[in-house]
């Protein structure tokens, strides 16, 4: 039994700006424990985060910008009806997010190489705010990686709808609403980029 | 007064196989069915929390081991808590009659992203059945109560990696009910139905999925990290790593003590929707009740720390939390003293949904002045963790939610099957479980005041003839609810036919036929005036 196919553009994009306040609220958690905690552990969360890589860090800010900038371009497109220009747009977004996750196997390859990984013995016997500094960090952003993963993926499939014509100028909520999730993911860099990387 | 319907010649509505089969049901998108899947899935696990309930009753009947050893009266009370908040209460109302009758009640033909609603079904029932699958491995189902405190649910050998997964996926799934209501509430009403001619059950419901939206993933990002410690170790939580085991009861409570705004709020919609009803006059204050709902729902999102009274908060803190949980009686009571003033010379008709509701406000006046005991910073240290808490909490929350809930099946099943049950018989069931529930939970009050602590399997000799009292009412109430349950499926299958309107309802479903079509409304509604105008002379 299948319901009456009703488009309710408004609707759709109220729908998903409700998951979106969902998600940030989930990432507000950590936010939350990353603020007590720098306020009980000042010091240490200084001195753990001169052990991250800035370079690495920096070069993921600017990749995940471009990306949101191409997927950004990519739902203009569609609203002209440039559908070769839309796939092409979106398959860049794609590749910034893969050249992302590989910066960031690179980077944590490296830490649990030094031996800095969570519950390690090296780290564990680190002051208490160290740990509890490269506790949050894999945490966070690992969920965070989990999204640009997930992120990636919608990307590649709104490609492939926008090449099968699920997705063309008169009905583009789909890839919209992706380039919404995608904004998201990009969103919580622009906060978790400086927390760790930048400020302290 | 009866309404028939232009289109109300349909052969049981949506009941009406569709050639598919079971298919046609797990796999439907009609709102209706899905709210139908619900229930079936809900009451399942609600007499499987029962006789869970039932068997902690009978250990308690006696001092020392009765029937079963400490570890596994641990998991008891920890399975019945993890069935009834998660898999029952939370979703119950919103999820069965929310479903249902939502959309009816705004003039709409589904929810505004059916196969959403569909996917939180199925989401559901994932997380029903993985908490299930936690019982079977590792050391067998968590021993560590519903809230999953650290430090000892990271220690503890038992499954809490499992369950907390489960509870983790049902949280996602109330996200998604949440998240489809209020785009539904905002975008699909008929014609006519402006936000003051709502009924207020859409009102309650409409704020429930706000907390819904808000409050859940909170719980999903503390259960994560409990996850997260148990496999990786991270040590957020661990005092030894230079974590804060108080943190987690923070996040914890940020969403759970909202929660039971969740699990109260849409049981008040219900109360709200069957006074006037029985009472044959419009609802007194229709802006002061919808409107309370939603500052009940604000207010409540902001009282969490009142559960951690002694768990070292500054004075500061716990004067303000204590000062904001008494602001959140003023809505209640707002709510309360309405309903009684519908009933101020209103035509009072006792049929059993009206019993079930004027049950509701007596039993949930009691949860919510003894809240007020445990709210107050003074006299919540003298009772903490006693079975005064258990006692207030299943006022409120089995005397409040349960018997709204008891209210809607009584009230909507003949809508929904078309049929009536035994009127009597639902009264006698009802006066068993009036009686059988204020034995049980007035002497767990009462034996909590005498210091009796909640959670332990053993008790101190002078608490028994109260814990006997006790048990002796958790059989008078399971036998209520037994025959309760037993009468209602019977009319559901057997009963009279009960027409269009058996109780002379003035919303929107009570104008289609019973069961409702398919396609609720098979052209658009047009709503003139609000839901409650009923004439100056009583209706028959």
């Amino acid at each position: 039994m299948s319901a009456p196919e009703h488009r309710d553009y408004t609707g759709a994009k109220l729908g998903m700006w409700l998951f979106l306040f969902t998600e940030l609220i989930l990432f507000g958690g950590l936010f939350i424990l990353y603020a007590v905690y720098l306020h009980r552990y000042p010091g240490e969360f200084a001195a753990a985060a001169q052990e991250l890589n800035l370079g690495l860090g920096a070069a993921n800010t600017v990749i995940l910008l471009t990306g949101s900038l191409l997927v950004a371009l990519s739902v203009s497109a569609v609203r002209r009806g440039g559908r070769r220009a839309t796939q092409l747009l979106l398959w860049g977004g794609v590749v910034t997010g893969l050249l992302f996750l590989l910066n960031k196997y690179i980077e944590w390859s490296a830490e649990i190489g030094h031996g800095i990984y969570p519950d390690s013995p090296i780290l564990n016997q680190k002051p208490p705010g160290e740990i509890i500094f490269f506790g949050l960090y894999y945490v966070t952003l690992g969920l965070h990686g989990l999204h640009v993963l997930i992120g990636t993926v919608l990307l590649a499939v709104m490609a492939l709808y926008t090449a099968t014509g699920v997705v063309h100028r008169d009905d583009f909520v789909k890839l919209e609403n992706s380039g919404l999730y995608w904004h998201l993911v990009d969103l919580v860099w622009i906060f978790i980029f400086p927390l760790y990387y930048l400020l302290l | 007064m009866t309404e028939t319907h232009p289109a109300a010649t349909n052969e049981r509505g949506f009941l009406a196989p569709t050639g598919n089969g079971l298919f046609g049901w797990i796999f439907s998108t009609d709102h209706k069915r899905i709210g139908l899947l619900y229930m079936y899935a809900i009451l399942t696990f609600f007499l499987v929390g029962v006789v869970l309930g039932l068997l902690i009753r009978l250990e308690l009947i006696a001092p020392g081991e009765t029937i079963v050893s400490a570890q596994t009266y641990n998991a008891l009370f920890t399975l019945h808590g993890v069935i009834m908040i998660f898999l029952f209460i939370i979703p119950g109302i919103p999820a069965i009659f929310g479903n249902i009758f939502l959309p009816i009640h705004i003039g709409a033909n589904d929810v505004a992203f059916p196969r959403l609603n569909l996917l939180s079904w199925w989401l559901y029932i994932s997380g029903a059945l993985l908490a299930l699958a936690s019982l079977f491995g590792g050391a067998g189902f968590p021993d560590t109560g519903w809230t999953f405190y650290v430090p000892f649910s990271i220690q503890t050998h038992t499954n809490v990696t499992l369950a907390a997964f489960a509870v983790f996926i049902l949280g996602f799934s109330s996200i998604l009910t949440g998240i489809n209501f209020v785009t539904t509430v905002h975008r699909l009403r008929a014609t006519g139905v402006t936000w003051g001619r709502l009924p207020l059950f859409v009102w309650t419901l409409y704020s429930t999925a706000w907390v819904q939206v808000l409050a859940t993933p909170i719980l999903g990002i503390t259960l994560a990290l409990v996850l997260l410690e148990r496999v990786l170790g991270a040590g957020l939580f661990d005092p030894a790593k230079g974590g804060d085991p108080i943190l987690y009861q923070h996040l914890f409570w940020i969403y759970s003590h909202p929660a039971v705004y969740i699990m109260i709020l849409p049981g008040m919609g219900i109360i709200s929707e069957v006074i006037p009803v029985f009472a044959r006059k419009h609802i007194f204050g229709y802006w002061a009740m919808a409107l309370s709902g939603i500052a009940i729902a604000f207010a409540g999102s902001l009282v969490w720390a009142h559960h951690m009274f002694v768990s070292g908060l500054s004075d500061t803190a716990i004067f303000v939390f204590s000062l904001l949980t008494f602001v959140v009686a003023i809505p209640s009571a707002i709510k309360v003293f309405n309903w009684t003033a519908t009933l101020y010379k209103g035509s009072i008709a006792l049929d059993p949904p009206m019993l079930h509701a004027l049950t509701f406000i007596l039993l949930f006046s009691v949860g919510g002045l003894t809240g007020l005991v445990l709210g107050s910073a003074a006299t919540n240290v003298p009772v903490h963790d006693t079975h005064f808490v258990v006692g207030h909490f299943h006022y409120t929350m089995f005397g409040g939610t349960g018997f709204a809930f008891f209210a809607g099946l009584h009230f909507w099943l003949p809508k929904i099957y078309g049929r009536m049950y035994n009127r009597k018989v639902a009264t006698a069931a009802w006066a068993a479980m009036l009686v059988g529930f204020n034995t049980l939970y007035f002497s767990m009050m009462v034996v909590g005041l005498r210091g009796m602590p909640r959670r332990y399997y053993d008790y101190l000799p002078q608490f028994t003839s109260l814990n006997v009292t006790a048990t002796v009412g958790s059989w008078v109430l399971g036998a209520g609810l037994f025959v309760m349950f037993a009468n209602l499926f019977w009319g559901s299958l057997r009963g009279a036919p009960a027409g269009n309107n058996p109780w002379g309802g003035r919303t929107l479903e009570w104008t289609l036929s019973s069961p409702p079509p398919a396609e609720n409304f098979p052209s658009p509604p047009v709503v003139v005036h609000g839901p409650y105008i009923y004439p100056e002379e009583p209706t028959p």
